[in-house]
């Protein structure tokens, strides 16, 4: 048990600094390196709960597609040096006060929320893909979810091809 | 017999060419879909007829498909044919193709505008179609859909003309009038659905002793009230003869032949219902019998042509609602059927005159045409001789069934009020032929008229005398026995006799034998003149008690009171709306630290600390 | 197999994540480093999930990070879009400056 505690709160650690230097990083690059670094230490968490398939896939589609989106956004956008002049200027330490008080009540409230479920283990049982899929396919609440989250990516698909599309038809235009 | 759906498909079919062609067909192209879609529903209905008959079976039923299924009440679009069906059917296919055929020769120099020819065969064809499903369909809810569709055609081809508002006006009349009387029969529908829980109507009929006489009264009068308006009866009679706005042909086949006729056929079909109530029985009687006497003498005292045939079409409805009123359910259809045939032949005659003298209506500045168009003049003389009732023509069968039945079942009143009106009938006849058709000539006619126009009127000119044979040898059969038809009793020979006499007095005052203006001119005489002429004034009356109140009631609450609540509520919205905005300051961030503080309010309220 | 920890604790975890992600949301102006907070405080509403489904032993939990996954997939797709269109028209990250679209 503490030691399961133990290696519980080891990638955890992990996670909550690499997290600190994602808010923190006036580097665009840097700060999404740290997030990739957040986001495996959370799949190695997922991983230890006994969700191995959501483990893969934060791997694979957080750390591996979405944040290669954002890296091809910042190198499009070029942002060097000068852009990080630019944060040290907008990040200035009074502006943390009003951010720090409220995310400060938040935690309390989180805190005196989940103190409701203290003595609740998990379970330490792995639940594998073949459970989720069919748990997601099968005979289950989810079909109607799976469609809507088709349609929602479709809608996204469409609607970054069209943010996208006009972007460059308008360069083209300038140029 | 399964090819039965063809027959109101074939119309329908013919509707959608047309609409969907939106008029860009050549016109010869639609005339041939307009008038050969009814003329093969009416082929059809010839080979379904002829095998319904021979079959022997006393009703055929073709269930299409389900229209809605909400719980128990799941109407079906059935078609059912049964003898008073096929009568209808055939009236309406086979005078309803006679009339698209004639049309397409009418029509074809008396249209205004480039499409006008298309629109024109499309709606007929529409009306056609939903003529068709009013007598086919097996459960009343089908029926009304009927109902309103020819309600519907109706409206639209009393304004074809739309350029003259008056036209519009016209239409937009007889559509209010006759949703009167739909509102009603809606209300009779609510009851019986109510009590039966079903609008089929084998199912109703088998069913209908258990009805509660006062329920069959309240039912028979709220159907008796649609069959009013649509049939002009009186109270709701106003729109017929303002419906002559419309093409001659749409007179002939909707506001002669067929629409108007949709009354009698609905109490024909409930006729059951009626059985149980005699108040509603009576009722139907006298409203027949009082729009009988009041049309006849106010076509006395019309002067364009078609008005006074919409008249006669009144009161010859009029004799069949008393036929149905006093039992006499297969002599009120024998005389549709007669009627259909000759009222359609008057129509398309006094078209052909109306067209040869340019859309000349009043029939005072005809005159001396008999030589000039003989096929309309000897059409319309046949026609004239069957209205009145000369001996052996159709109209002297089925009148005659009715009057001497309406004897035997109603009493003297009836008989006498019948025989009063066939009278008026002979007189209003016998004036409008001699005016039209003899004296001086006035105009000169040009009549261009092709094969097309004149073989209708040749074919129902066959059929306004041979139609009574007919009627008498196959209807008999059919529908059950038409009435006495000993002509040999006191009772029979005199009500032979009253057309003839009307005729002769008609010919004596009408050709100037006998000079009667001093009693015409006369305070009295000019002043019931007027008062027939306008109607009985029921027009009258309707534009006091009815539309000027609408519309000055109208005028009063211009702004909408009842709108106020509404423009409060909008008003509150609006406000909200500033107060709203004022927090859109657009800036990101402040909108998440709003959705913070509110994440920290509802997780407060959920976890019950609030 | 896999471990057995108080629910109490992994829920601190995702907490403390999710409000980071929350201060990063609320102190960066750039608009990237916005969208990767948001990605942070996603990712820590997933963890929740997986630590309910690891409490059952059932894979609903998983279920629900996949659809946290879908949305958030569509909505760095959307949100970069926009991204691009920002820094074109307005030639900058500043998401002060995206202010002049409300109205």
């Amino acid at each position: 048990m503490t030691l399961d505690l133990v290696l519980f709160w080891i990638p955890g650690a992990v996670a909550i600094g690499a997290t600190v230097a994602v808010i923190t990083r006036k580097n665009a690059s840097r700060a999404l390196i740290y997030l990739v670094v957040s986001l495996l230490a959370v799949a190695v968490i997922f991983f230890m709960l006994g969700a191995p398939f959501a483990a893969a896939l934060e791997v694979v589609v957080y750390a591996g597609a979405i944040v290669v989106l954002f890296l091809f956004v910042v190198m499009m956008l070029n942002l060097g040096r000068s852009s990080v002049m630019r944060e040290s200027r907008w990040l200035q330490p009074g502006m943390w006060i009003g951010p720090f008080i409220l995310v400060a009540i938040l935690a309390v409230v989180f805190a005196y929320a989940f103190a409701s479920v203290d003595g609740v283990d998990t379970k330490g049982e792995m639940v594998g893909p073949r459970a989720v899929g069919e748990a997601l396919f099968g005979e289950g609440p989810y079909l109607l979810a799976v469609e809507l989250a088709g349609f929602l990516l479709l809608a996204a698909l469409v609607g970054a091809y069209h943010l996208g599309r006009r972007y460059l038809e308008e360069r083209r235009e300038l140029s | 017999m399964d090819w039965f759906w063809l027959v109101p498909a074939l119309p329908l079919a013919g509707f959608l060419v047309l609409f969907v062609t939106e008029g860009k067909l050549p016109d010869k192209v639609v005339a041939f879909v307009g008038a050969g879609s009814v003329g093969m529903a009416a082929l059809v209905a010839l080979g379904v007829g002829w095998q319904f008959v021979a079959s022997g079976q006393s009703s055929f039923s073709l269930p299409l498909w389900t229209w809605i299924a909400v719980g128990d009440f799941t109407p079906s679009i059935t078609l059912y044919l049964d003898s008073l069906s096929l009568v209808m059917t055939g009236v309406i296919t086979g005078v309803g193709f006679l009339i698209h055929l004639y049309a397409t020769g009418y029509m074809w120099q008396d249209h205004e505008e480039p499409k006008g020819y298309s629109r024109f065969f499309a709606y007929m064809n529409l009306f056609v179609f939903a003529m068709l499903m009013l007598v086919l369909g097996d459960n009343l809810l089908t029926l009304f859909l009927g109902w309103e569709g020819v309600g519907l055609c109706s409206y639209l081809l009393i304004g074809f003309y739309h350029r003259d508002p008056a036209n519009g006006y016209a239409a937009r009349k007889a559509f209010v009038v006759t949703r009167v009387g739909d509102t009603l029969m809606a209300l009779g529908l609510f009851l019986l659905f109510w009590e039966f829980k079903t609008l089929e109507v084998q199912a109703i009929l088998a069913d209908a002793d258990s009805l509660t006489p006062g329920m069959a009264t309240g039912i028979g009068l709220l159907l008796l009230g649609g069959a009013v308006g649509k049939s002009a009866q009186v109270p709701l009679q106003t729109w017929l003869p303002d419906a002559m706005a419309g093409p001659t042909p749409v007179s002939a086949l909707i506001h002669a032949a067929t629409m108007v006729t949709a009354g009698v056929y609905l109490i024909a079909r409930m006729q059951d219902v009626y059985l149980l109530s005699a108040d509603a029985q009576h009722v139907v009687a006298v409203v027949g019998l009082v729009t009988l006497l009041i049309s006849s003498f106010t076509a006395l005292t019309q002067t364009d042509i078609k008005r006074i045939l919409a008249y006669s079409t009144m009161s010859q409805i009029g004799y069949m609602f008393m036929a149905l009123g006093v039992g006499a359910w297969s002599a009120a259809i024998f005389h549709l059927m007669t009627h259909a045939f000759f009222k359609a032949l008057l129509f398309l005659a006094s078209g052909s005159v109306i067209l040869a003298l340019h859309h000349e209506q009043d029939i005072f500045k005809m005159g001396g045409l008999w030589k000039k168009l003989p096929i309309p003049f000897w059409s319309m003389a046949i026609g004239s001789a069957a209205l009145v009732a000369l001996p052996l023509t159709s109209g002297f069968a089925s009148k005659d069934a009715i009057l001497l039945t309406a004897y035997d079942n109603g009493g003297w009143l009836y008989w006498g009020g019948g025989a009063l009106a066939a009278g008026m009938t002979a007189l209003y006849t016998t004036r409008m032929m001699i005016v039209t058709f003899f004296g001086q000539a006035k105009t000169e006619p040009h009549d261009d008229s092709k094969a097309n126009m004149w073989l209708p009127l040749v074919v129902l000119g066959i059929l306004s005398i041979g139609g009574g044979w007919f009627g008498i040898a196959v209807l008999d059969d059919l529908l059950g026995p038409i009435g006495p038809l000993d002509h040999f009793t006191p009772l029979a020979l005199v009500t032979i006799a009253v057309p003839i006499l009307g005729v002769l007095v008609g010919w004596v005052v009408f050709s100037g034998r006998v000079n009667v203006s001093a009693v015409v001119e006369s305070g009295l005489g000019n002043g019931l003149r007027r008062y027939w002429h306008g109607g009985w004034g029921f027009d009258w009356v309707y534009d006091r008690v009815f539309v000027k109140p609408f519309v000055a009631m109208a005028r009063i609450n211009k702004n909408d009171v009842v709108d106020l609540v509404f423009r409060i509520a909008a008003a509150l919205a609006r406000g909200l709306h500033y107060v709203g905005a004022l927090t859109q300051t657009g800036r990101l961030r402040w909108y998440a630290a709003n959705l913070g503080l509110g994440l920290v309010l509802v997780l407060l309220i959920v976890l019950e600390v609030l | 197999m896999a471990i057995e920890v108080p629910v109490f604790h992994v829920l601190i975890l995702a907490g403390i994540l999710f409000l980071l992600g929350l201060a990063g949301v609320l102190v960066r102006r750039n608009i990237m480093f916005l969208l990767m907070s948001l990605e942070v405080m996603m990712n820590a509403a997933g963890l929740a999930f997986i630590a309910a489904g690891a409490v059952w032993g059932q894979p609903d939990g998983q279920i629900m990070f996949m659809f946290i996954l879908a949305l958030a997939a569509a909505e760095v797709a959307v949100a970069l879009g926009i991204v691009l269109q920002i820094s074109r028209r307005f030639d900058t990250l500043d998401i002060d400056a995206a202010s002049d679209f409300n109205g």
